[in-house]
């Protein structure tokens, strides 16, 4: 038997039947057919399913549905602004930061919760923020540079709105 | 063939361009294989024994099948023809006949409507098992000659063994000044690639079957698919996606690939798998553990006077790449420090595991650690300082080793001075002060292997071009992006070459309907092979433009040049015509424009039985500098720092040889502080990313990367390897640092915590083994030096 969810996505609301037992991963990724969100491990200890959740990470292969209903869920297809990529993604395009690019979108999403906190972090800050989040390319070092790059042009846009 | 071009005058070669296939990356569009899917699609799950080791007495699948939406279901009969990626080692069976080799080797596959059906079928699977006894171990399978997991092989459970024996080690042993028996142990590791392998199949009404798959290795899988399935090749089509990493993990032909495609060919439907994180640690294929044992003589100046090298792997249950990784464990001790008598010892031991194969630096990372461990030995009992002696002796270019490996460029020296000065190794190695400390390493890697899987005359690596009427150029070739950037190294190359822009270069790979062959994302070979044949097919189409190009201008082809999508006179830039203009132009003239490249490796000097592995059109070379901090109450182990120098010719795109570079570097130091594949009754005892510890980015100490580009006339602009290298020097830089920290040698890696923490309590001087497992060795085949060589040039 199918439950029928209403998920708010990336800013549009959806209507999908699913188990209910159904993970938030599953449905976003067969249902939705949001397949830039990744799996892993599907239980947890990756970090490659991440996405967010009223603007916190979450890893979706723990989380179901049902919990996720009347809140926001951004997904890494959810971050770019129409065609312009999210700093953050235009970063670690240029850095190198995604090798084989299948931990990115987690590890972007969890970056961008951190930005969102703490405009200015150090790299320990960065290290731990993404701690939780597995890549076997790059050891994690062009991801530190690309959070600090998009985390310094964040901050500069800020200054020019303000000095408009 | 480096492409005639000064460095200054380039455009696109040498500089840190983004890839090709980034931004889709960044933006979550990357189509991997489990991210695709098809109407009417069905999905499988394969199950798998319980029992390391075990016969099948039944196997019933009629309760699965008479589950509704259950479609198909097979078992070994349905699959029978064995397959391996060796053609000496033909010894998989996609689903297991009769014999049980490891716990998760899978009996049966079904195709359901969900996969979770598909799960709860298997379930339903009736299976009785005769229980063997697992040999879990290299010492238990050679003492059960008796009972055998495989019938071929030289005896008992020995898979292969290599002896070879290069001039006379007696010889070079009567002429030392100081000789040291040593013995290492290298513990087994897997890739842990982030993406679980998928497959899907397709089978149509015409009879054509298509495979998307996460694999490295589109054309081995080509053959494997149409050998087992028995269909003509030319009605096999394999599309390899972009792979969520692979480092090997992903160039065996696996059973699920099969299992779906001979579903999708029962249903009439198309087919997926996508294995759980549990199931990717069955299939394996990572870093063998070796046992080694080393007796090297050396002179008073630590000149090597003789090599006597035995290992002992422990292969898993199946052949995989086997054969080439026990040979790879003896093949590249010779191309870094002169040894003038080698002999080498290998054998490799079919147990009741996972089996292993060929991860990043493919069965030299582990020799390498005993070969840069003993040196520091050697260099203390000498006297000497460990950068002195390594200095002192080094492989000039130009050399062909005793082995026969011809070496033409190396910058090992400019590595070595260039870390030392970098770390401040000599100021700080032996004052360091109880506790902390640092330690130096060295490696050579292959370029791509000089000899194909399947001998045989043809290319290893092909390309296509075409241009469109618009003045885009589209670049066809076999070769898999593995995250490592093949993609974008071709469409640089035939930027650079054309003078178009990146973006004007479409780029098609890895589909064997459309693409020539390229053998596959392994060996660290795409950029030179590719390259060289991305260089032949673009000059050619080059040519044809230019000449029709001189009409306009009214100058020789050799006076114009090609950039910003123009083709003007070099001695007047302001008389051009466009890119476009040109296509068209020549296209009237010529008809349809193409080109194709194809690349060879050349010639080795080798002709014994064994000298197919380890020659290479170049060789690659590192140097590592690590600094350590143990607390001395709890063992702790924190690595301040690493410093690395890469001679990797040429860097096509410094940005991602530096990620290449960064990459190896923390996988490295993952298999020397941590990572490991352990068994426990017979079953893997941590089949979860969580229980299989890595450095997570907490974890990361930061790396000084120096990059030392010597321009080899093979490579691609003088390009050299860089994905596997850079990994080899790290596990033996993080042992000589603990020595140098607190005393203790450690002769096997991982090193962990609790390793020095028991070796501190203890008041141990080492911690290792003390010797190898016992092998019958065969006479070694005796190798005659090569020829007296000319005198190389001094560098």
């Amino acid at each position: 038997m199918k439950h029928l969810f209403r998920l708010n996505v990336n800013g549009e609301t959806h209507e999908v039947a699913a188990d209910v037992h159904h993970t938030l991963l599953e449905v976003l990724r067969e249902e939705l057919r949001l397949t830039g969100t990744k799996h892993g491990c599907e239980v947890g200890e990756c970090g490659a399913c991440c996405v967010l959740v009223d603007g916190e990470p979450v890893l979706s292969c723990l989380a179901l549905p049902i919990e996720c209903e009347g809140k926001a869920i951004t997904t890494v297809e959810g971050m770019a602004a129409g065609a312009a990529p999210h700093p953050l993604q235009q970063a670690f395009y240029e850095l190198g930061a995604a090798q084989c690019g299948y931990c990115t979108p987690g590890i972007l999403l969890t970056a961008q919760a951190l930005l969102a906190q703490e405009p200015a972090p150090t790299r320990e800050r960065i290290a731990c923020a993404i701690g939780g989040n597995i890549c076997r390319c790059t050891g994690y070092l062009k991801i530190f540079e690309a959070i600090e790059l998009a985390a310094d042009r964040m901050r500069r846009a800020v200054a020019d709105t303000v000095t408009l | 063939m480096s492409a005639g071009k000064p460095r200054a005058l380039r455009n696109v070669v040498g500089q840190p361009l983004p890839k090709v296939d980034a931004m889709a990356k960044c933006l979550g569009q990357t189509q991997f294989a489990d991210d695709l899917a098809l109407p009417r699609m069905l999905h499988a799950k394969m199950l798998r024994s319980p029992h390391p080791h075990a016969r099948i007495r039944r196997i019933d699948v009629r309760p699965a099948l008479a589950m509704e939406g259950v479609i198909a279901a097979i078992t070994g009969k349905d699959v029978s023809i064995p397959y391996g990626i060796l053609p000496v080692s033909q010894d998989e069976e996609a689903l297991v006949l009769e014999h049980v080799r490891y716990a998760g080797d899978p009996v049966a596959c079904v195709a359901a409507v969900t996969e979770e059906l598909a799960e709860a079928a298997c379930e339903r699977i009736v299976v009785e098992y005769e229980v063997l006894e697992p040999l879990m171990t290299v010492e238990e399978a050679l003492a059960r000659g008796d009972l055998r997991i495989h019938d071929y092989g030289p005896e008992g459970n020995i898979h292969k063994m290599a002896c070879l024996e290069f001039g006379s080690v007696d010889a070079g042993f009567a002429e030392a000044d100081h000789i040291r028996e040593d013995v290492f142990f290298y513990e087994g590791n897997t890739h842990l690639c982030l993406e679980q392998h998928a497959s899907l199949a397709r089978y149509e009404s015409d009879g054509k079957l298509t495979l998307w798959s996460s694999t490295q290795t589109p054309h081995y899988v080509h053959r494997a698919l149409a050998k087992v399935l028995e269909l003509p090749p030319s009605q096999v089509r394999i599309i390899a996606c972009p792979n969520g990493g692979g480092f090997g993990g992903k160039s065996d032909p696996f059973n699920h690939e099969i299992c779906v495609a001979k579903l999708a060919m029962l249903a009439g439907r198309p087919v997926k798998i996508a294995l759980t994180r549990e199931e990717v640690f069955y299939c394996h294929r990572g870093r063998h553990p070796v046992s080694m044992w080393i007796k090297t003589g050396f002179k008073a100046d630590g000149a090597i006077t003789a090599m006597h090298f035995r290992s002992v792997l422990d292969g898993g249950a199946y052949g995989s790449y086997g054969v080439a990784s026990t040979y790879y464990t003896g093949a590249l001790q010779t191309v870094t420090y002169p040894i003038p008598h080698y002999k080498f010892e290998g054998v490799r031991v079919f147990t009741n595991k996972p089996p292993c194969g060929p991860k990043r630096g493919h069965g030299t990372p582990q020799p390498r650690f005993a070969v840069e461990c003993q040196l520091d030995m050697a260099a203390k009992d000498l006297g000497l300082s460990p950068v002195d002696m390594r200095l002192a002796h080094l492989v000039p270019e130009n050399t062909v080793t005793c082995n026969y490996l011809r070496v033409r460029t190396t910058g090992l020296r400019e590595c070595i001075e260039r870390v030392v000065a970098a770390s401040g190794f000599r100021e700080k190695h032996g004052r360091l002060g109880r506790g902390r400390g640092i330690g130096l390493a060295c490696s050579s890697y292959l370029s791509g292997a000089g000899l194909p899987i399947y001998w045989n005359n043809m290319p290893h690596s092909g390309v296509q071009l075409k241009i469109d009427r618009g003045g885009g150029v589209a670049v066809f070739c076999g070769s898999t992006d593995i995250g490592q950037g093949s993609d974008s190294v071709l469409a640089y190359i035939v930027a650079e070459i054309l003078g178009v822009r990146v973006r004007d270069v479409a780029v098609f790979t890895a589909d064997t309907d459309l693409t020539p062959v390229d053998l596959g994302s392994y060996s660290s070979r795409v950029t030179l092979m590719t390259g060289n044949a991305t260089i032949e097919a673009a000059t050619a189409l080059r040519d044809k433009l230019l000449l029709v190009a001189s009409e306009t201008l009214g100058a020789l082809p050799a006076g114009l040049d090609m950039k910003d999508n123009r083709v003007f006179r070099r001695d007047d830039p302001s008389r051009y015509v466009s890119f476009v203009e040109v296509a068209n132009l020549a296209e009237a003239r010529f008809g349809t424009l193409g080109a194709v490249g194809s690349y060879k490796p050349p010639k080795s000097p080798g002709k014994h039985r064994g000298a197919g592995v380890g020659p290479s059109p170049a060789y690659s070379y590192q140097a590592c500098v690590l600094e350590v901090e143990v607390d001395l109450d709890t063992g702790w182990p924190t690595v301040e720092h690493i410093w690395i120098a890469h001679d990797g010719g040429t860097a096509i795109n410094p940005l991602l040889v530096i990620g290449q570079v960064e990459g190896s570097v923390y996988m490295g130091l993952g298999e020397a502080m941590m990572e490991e594949m352990a068994y426990r009754n017979g079953v893997h005892k941590i089949p979860s990313m969580l229980d299989y510890k890595s450095h997570t980015a907490p974890d990361m100490p930061p790396v000084t990367t120096i990059l030392v580009e010597t321009e080899d006339p093979n490579g691609p602009y003088g390009a050299k390897e860089c994905g596997q290298g850079p990994l080899l020097p790290v596990p033996p830089a993080y042992t000589n640092a603990l020595y140098d920290a607190i005393g203790v040698r450690f002769d096997q890696v991982p090193v962990g915590p609790d390793l020095i923490l028991l070796a501190l309590q203890k008041k141990v001087l080492r911690v290792g083994p003390t010797r190898i497992p016992e092998v019958g060795w065969h006479a070694p085949l005796q190798v005659e030096l090569p020829a007296a060589q000319p005198t190389p040039e001094l560098v």
